[in-house]
């Protein structure tokens, strides 16, 4: 009986849908629709590689982001002096995150330094008890001041970057790209994986349309660029 | 208010709840001021776009083209999302699709939800059903919340209490969250909110969703928010239930580089909004190594509720095109006076005035397609290029044949003027003949200004419409053709 109205329901919708557009749709048809849409949108940039990082910066700033620039060598460095600035400490990290992004002169939890914490499985009580997370990014967007996360190493699950009030996301020049597009054809073949665009902290437009900082995502946000 | 309220089937027509909104002038400075501060940001990051006309046409081709092979699409998508772990539900109408929900909750063992800002779930009033079988739900969504707390309704699509202003917000909050200290600065607000919802987001078990776009090829469902409360509904639940009008496919998941492109420009006039989540499924790995990444349950409820109605009219269809960005109600001349709750539906504004009729196969809400100027103001926003103004006059059509059909129509006073209308446009002497009578006549009515020139303060009857805000001027002594006539003969 139950089944029976489920696969009801679900014949008459696609009953009533073929009688609106009449008639069963083919896959091949469908197919050549698609590649016949108009697309002359740019699909690709055009400013130079060092205009592009430019823009990502003034993007996310504008948004309220912080951005450091620094060289592969100095993240470790940069991420100590990042960390002491904002005054945390616990972080929280994914599984998989890059050793030598991790400070250098590393001093205990004892000592004053920041406490790091490997996400194994912390539950959502255990992670709002952290002050921040840190991660890398599949790729940033310049044009939109956006980076994007996906479930896999160095990124981890969307819970930790969500929950901790901080977040500090290292991006590197090579994942920069300038359009819209040119990130959705790069994230084309892993389109399965939980994934996050994350742009600025967390706001909202709700009272007055005035845009506020900080409502239930993290509320403060740092980028450090490797260039 | 109560919050079971706007129902297109029960509320009064548009020009009755309009002349009440109108005498609200607290609600029309708040929306007036609103409505500007968005339509500015919006101008702003969509003049940055060199190529925004080809991405409105690809936009409107994507969802034309989806249109015409949803069956295809909606398959596809059912396909891959359960490959992927979710499970999909079909659902009729509305009361359908609230019964499944409700089932979908109690088998999750939760008498309680968190709630991500749905227009869809507000459209089927999800809330007062699921209160209904002992459900409590919270919503998370900064707007929707001001909203639940003061048991009001929501007036815009993407910002449904823009009818607020701060003080207001203030005062259900210090009286709903028992914070007497509580300031008026937004920031104020934001916090309290974020204080509130916390301990709902860390122990409540189930979340409720709508969703901006699911994706065909691949099963996966985008979800476009602000706050944050979005990705705590999305993640940290163990049972995600996400309801979708069917209208909500797309057919590609390249598409959303169109898609995202177009909705957070029109609807909040930023760039990007602060998070867009993409998920496909459930998550394949185990719950009990403590590193899945999301809801362990998914479930999709695909609505219909009236949905085919609209893609069987072949001129109505656009209407499913709509991508809720709200942009036609911030540049609507009518809605930025009125508001939205004079709408008496959830979707209000230019798209709300061919929707909510179409929802409700034109047997209510006959009056919204005349809430229109027509002025084209909504077109010109609309990031999908739907052509509000011709579908408005479509319905309106609609609406006169309906009412005329029958012997019904025989008796009806203003098909019977219209038909008499045509009758004196068809023939030149008649028109004429119309004019000589129509001078004779006023004149009882015709009062002289300081000026000598006549106006006419009231009509009788139907007409009486027209003069009940404004007078109108006498017939001119002479008409053009008269004038013409004489000029001709006079030689000069």
């Amino acid at each position: 009986m139950e089944t029976d109205m489920v696969t009801n329901s679900r014949a008459e919708v696609l009953r009533r849908v073929r009688a609106a557009t009449g008639g069963t749709s083919d896959g091949a048809a469908a197919w050549i629709g698609w590649n016949g849409i108009a697309r002359e949108y740019r699909r690709k940039g055009t400013r130079e590689r060092k205009k592009v990082l430019a823009l990502l910066e003034d993007r996310l700033r504008d948004y309220d982001g912080r951005v450091v620039r620094v060289t592969s060598e100095g993240v470790g460095q940069s991420v100590a002096e990042i960390l002491a600035e904002r005054g945390v400490r616990r972080m929280v990290v994914p599984v998989g995150l890059p050793v030598g992004w991790l400070p250098v002169s590393w001093m205990p939890p004892s000592a004053g330094g920041v406490e790091f914490v490997v996400d194994e499985g912390l539950s959502s009580h255990e992670l709002d008890g952290v002050d921040g997370v840190m991660t890398g990014a599949t790729l940033a967007i310049a044009e939109t001041g956006t980076f994007v996360l996906q479930s896999v190493a160095g990124q981890g699950r969307r819970a930790t970057t969500l929950v901790p009030d901080y977040h500090l996301c290292v991006v590197k020049a090579e994942d920069v790209v300038e359009t819209v597009p040119e990130a959705m054809e790069r994230l084309q073949e892993m389109a399965g994986l939980a994934t996050t665009f994350v742009s600025g902290p967390s706001a909202t437009a709700d009272i007055e349309m005035t845009r506020i900082k900080g409502v239930h995502g993290p509320r403060f946000l740092d980028v450090i660029l490797i260039v | 208010m109560s919050r079971g309220g706007l129902d297109p089937k029960t509320a009064p027509t548009f020009p009755m709840a309009a002349k009440a909104m109108l005498g609200d002038a607290q609600l029309r400075k708040n929306v007036r001021h609103a409505t500007d501060v968005i339509q500015g940001k919006r101008a702003r990051v969509v003049g940055e776009m060199p190529d925004w006309q080809e991405l409105r046409e690809a936009g409107k081709q994507i969802r034309r083209h989806t249109m015409e092979y949803l069956d295809f699409y909606l398959e596809e998508f059912e396909a891959n999302c359960t490959r992927a772990g979710g499970v999909v539900h079909w659902a009729r109408d509305a009361e359908e699709a609230r019964r499944i929900v409700v089932e979908l909750v109690k088998a999750s063992g939760s008498d309680e939800v968190i709630k991500i800002k749905s227009m869809t779930t507000e459209e089927i009033q999800l809330n007062p059903a699921l209160e209904a079988a002992g459900i409590h739900p919270y919503e998370t969504d900064l707007a929707e919340l001001i909203i639940q707390l003061g048991e009001d309704r929501p007036s815009h699509i993407v910002v449904p209490a823009l009818h607020k202003n701060r003080q207001e917000i203030r005062e259900i909050f210090q009286r709903e969250m028992n914070l007497p200290e509580l300031g008026d600065r937004p920031q104020d607000l934001a916090d309290a909110a974020r204080m509130f919802l916390r301990e709902k987001f860390l122990r409540v078990k189930t979340a409720v969703s709508g969703a901006n776009f699911l994706i065909a090829e691949t099963g996966g469902v985008c979800v476009v928010e602000s706050e944050g409360n979005g990705r705590m509904c999305l993640t940290l639940p163990e049972t995600l239930i996400t309801i979708a009008g069917i209208d909500k496919v797309l057919p590609r998941f390249q598409d959303l580089e169109v898609m995202l492109q177009l909705l957070p420009r029109s609807a909040t006039g930023e760039r990007m909004n602060p998070y867009n989540s993409i998920w496909t499924g459930v998550d394949a790995a185990s719950a009990d190594d403590g590193l899945r990444d999301g809801p362990g349950v998914f479930h999709v409820v695909l609505m219909d509720n009236a949905r085919t109605e609209i893609l069987a009219d072949e001129e109505g269809r656009q209407t499913l095109n709509c991508i809720r960005c709200g942009a036609c109600q911030n540049a609507c001349p009518v809605y930025r006076q009125t508001g939205g709750h004079a709408y008496g539906s959830v979707y209000a504004g230019p798209i709300g005035a061919i929707l909510t009729p179409q929802l409700q196969e034109m047997h209510h809400a006959q009056s919204l397609p005349y809430a229109s100027s027509l002025c084209g103001a909504c077109y010109e926003v609309c990031p999908v290029k739907i052509n509000i103004p011709e579908v408005l006059i479509h319905l309106r059509n609609k609406v006169v044949k309906q009412n005329t059909a029958g012997v019904a129509g025989l008796f009806d006073v203003e098909a019977g003027a219209m038909k008499a209308m045509a009758m004196i446009f068809r023939s030149e002497r008649r028109f004429r003949a119309t004019q000589r009578l129509g001078r004779m006549a006023e004149r009882p009515l015709v009062r002289k200004d300081e000026r000598g020139q006549g106006w006419i303060g009231w009509l009788p009857g139907l007409l009486g419409g027209w003069t009940q805000a404004r007078d109108l001027e006498e017939m001119p002594k002479e008409t053009f053709r008269d004038w013409w006539e004489r000029r001709g003969r006079d030689g000069n």
